[in-house]
């Protein structure tokens, strides 16, 4: 199998978004593109991946997968690496994919690059690096297949409404590659759209000063219909509010309509996360704010005063 | 319980040099920040369990700044691995050499943070784990020794896991877990007299070095320039003409 083989995150709900991804930058990149989809999920999602572009999918729906995390799927990657020769393995740079990555590599020995953003070949691709400031080209040595981890929102998925072949895999995953097991789950409520998928993100930062402050984040994302409120590090590190609003290079990359931040410095951490706004919003009482370099509207001034009165306005304009 | 902590020594404001490899000698730098958290873990876990705290970096000689910071903190031992001819290793290099370092001492957990600050790759510390073969969780957020495991949080995208963990295991520990401690006036003092081992590559039994990927081109993103700066009551209509135009109110 010369090509690209995608490691496809599943869920029962479908793949995840990035995955569709990922088969556009194999396609992109000329490559005959297959997917590897392991866990619950997994022979569901082969319709999805197919229309997406991938001829073949190799799909398990062993609960090993959802229970033990990360080993057996890199376990079962590197089966099928070895059986079927790829070039190059796709990976999404998120936590879980990451996890399969890193244990492939000791496994394979391929030269292995992460935070990519494009792929030009099997051998090639592209990154941004210290913040997306610079541009590099790198070229990848070693062994076959190499291992690339490309930045979810780099690229548009392009649906081709193709189907896959759907090979069934015989897993057998032996007890001493199992690893660590999930034993609890917990999912906090969400309301509202995916931050990843809102057409307007408003977000937060040290400024906001504590938690509580977020309640004029969320009143200002209510009066505007698809909306989310996310976070920067610095105010999820001080536990204002959870991990799953962090926006940038540790975190979500999101790409909205408008980007709205307050009270966010704009660290080059942060920007990478969302520079990819169509337009972007900053309130920063700190008129040398690095985020003010970036913003399409800059606003020098209080959040504690602006945000309600834009909620305000808002509510005005739209008659309700 | 015995805790190996990764370090890493990362400039300060990193840079390309003009072999395209980041500028690791000669310049300001620091303990990662992102470290910090997991050293912090691991003094806790040794303070309330027994055991030694060891840190081990991979860098050139100003790695050992990194490595004194951690033993100020709190940390027993050190062992810092420098040879000219790592210079520009990559994961799987680095990952060798640290697995291979960790591998020579008796360790029933090793703590990483979830990745650098200057590369942000993330994936060395499960290759760590895949070569010593041993279990790994990443992202953790505690870490409470359970029979001979441990009772392990995981942070996710939309809450976090509970984890049964054997030990020994790899974690990564995320920024604001625990707070890290700032090394007292006696920590600082009591370091200089820590044992650092500085092992020989040859010791580590690593016979080559080979960085599996090489930058061929460098290239400074577009700036996107700065728009409009407003201030005072202006700022409120400016803002909801700007969400009018983009049709979303």
């Amino acid at each position: 199998m010369a090509g690209a083989l995608v490691f496809a995150e599943v869920t029962p709900e479908g793949p995840h978004p990035v995955a569709s991804e990922l088969l556009a930058h194999a396609r992109g990149a000329g490559l005959p593109v297959s997917a590897v989809a392991l866990g619950p999920g997994a022979t569901a999602a082969a319709a999805a991946l197919g229309a997406h572009g991938a001829a073949t999918v190799f799909a398990s729906d062993d609960l090993v997968f959802a229970e033990h995390p990360g080993r057996p799927a890199a376990h079962v990657l590197a089966g099928l690496v070895g059986e079927h020769a790829p070039d190059i393995v796709l990976f999404a740079q998120t936590y879980d994919s990451r996890d399969v990555a890193g244990r492939l590599q000791a496994r394979t020995g391929s030269s292995l690059m992460a935070n990519a953003t494009a792929i030009a070949d099997a051998r090639h691709a592209r990154a941004e690096i210290f913040g997306g400031t610079q541009v590099v080209e790198v070229e990848l040595d070693g062994p076959s297949p190499t291992i690339v981890l490309l930045r979810p929102k780099s690229i548009a998925p392009d649906a081709t409404g193709g189907s896959a072949d759907v090979v069934a895999l015989d897993v057998d995953v032996p007890d001493d590659v199992r690893g660590a097991r999930v034993v609890e789950r917990h999912e906090e409520a969400a309301s509202g759209p995916r931050l990843e998928d809102a057409k307007v993100v408003v977000a937060g930062g040290r400024g906001l000063g504590g938690p509580d402050a977020f309640a004029l984040l969320d009143e200002l994302a209510e009066s505007i219909d698809g909306a989310a409120v996310g976070a920067s590090r610095a105010a999820v590190d001080a536990g204002w509010v959870p991990y799953s609003y962090q926006i940038g290079q540790t975190g979500k990359t999101v790409k909205p309509e408008v980007y709205l931040a307050a009270g966010i410095s704009g660290a080059l951490q942060h920007a990478v996360g969302m520079k990819g706004a169509r337009r972007i919003v900053a309130i920063n009482k700190d008129a040398d704010a690095p985020i003010l370099a970036i913003a399409d509207l800059g606003v020098v001034g209080d959040l504690f005063q602006i945000l309600p009165a834009l909620t305000e306005e808002i509510r005005r304009r739209r008659g309700s | 319980m015995d805790v190996v902590v990764c370090t890493k020594y990362v400039p300060t404001d990193a840079t390309l040099g003009p072999d395209h490899l980041v500028v690791r000698s000669g310049v300001d730098g620091t303990l990662d920040p992102g470290d910090e958290y997991g050293l912090e873990l691991a003094l806790q876990l040794t303070e309330r369990h027994g055991g030694e705290v060891t840190v081990v970096s991979m860098g050139p000689d100003e790695a050992n700044q990194a490595i004194q910071r951690a033993l100020a903190m709190g940390a027993q031992r050190g062992i810092h691995v420098v040879d000219p001819a790592l210079r520009g290793a990559d994961a799987l290099a680095t990952a060798r050499v640290l697995a291979a370092a960790i591998g020579r001492t008796t360790f029933d957990l090793v703590i990483a943070g979830v990745e650098s600050t200057d590369g942000y790759t993330g994936t060395v510390p499960v290759t760590i784990a895949e070569l010593l073969d041993v279990a790994s969780i990443t992202a953790i957020r505690t870490l409470e020794p359970d029979g001979d495991g441990a009772r392990i949080e995981r942070m996710t995208e939309g809450g976090f896991d509970v984890y049964d963990c054997p030990l020994p295991a790899v974690v990564t520990v995320t920024a604001g877990a625990v707070e890290p401690r700032y090394p007292s006036l006696k920590g600082i003092m009591q370091a200089k007299q820590k044992p650092v081992d500085r092992p020989t590559l040859g010791e580590l039994g690593i016979t080559d070095v080979v960085a599996g990927q090489r930058v061929t081109s460098v290239t400074d993103a577009p700036a996107k320039g700065g728009g409009e700066i407003v201030q005072g009551d202006e700022a409120i209509g400016r803002i909801a003409d700007l969400l009018s135009d983009a049709k979303v109110i």
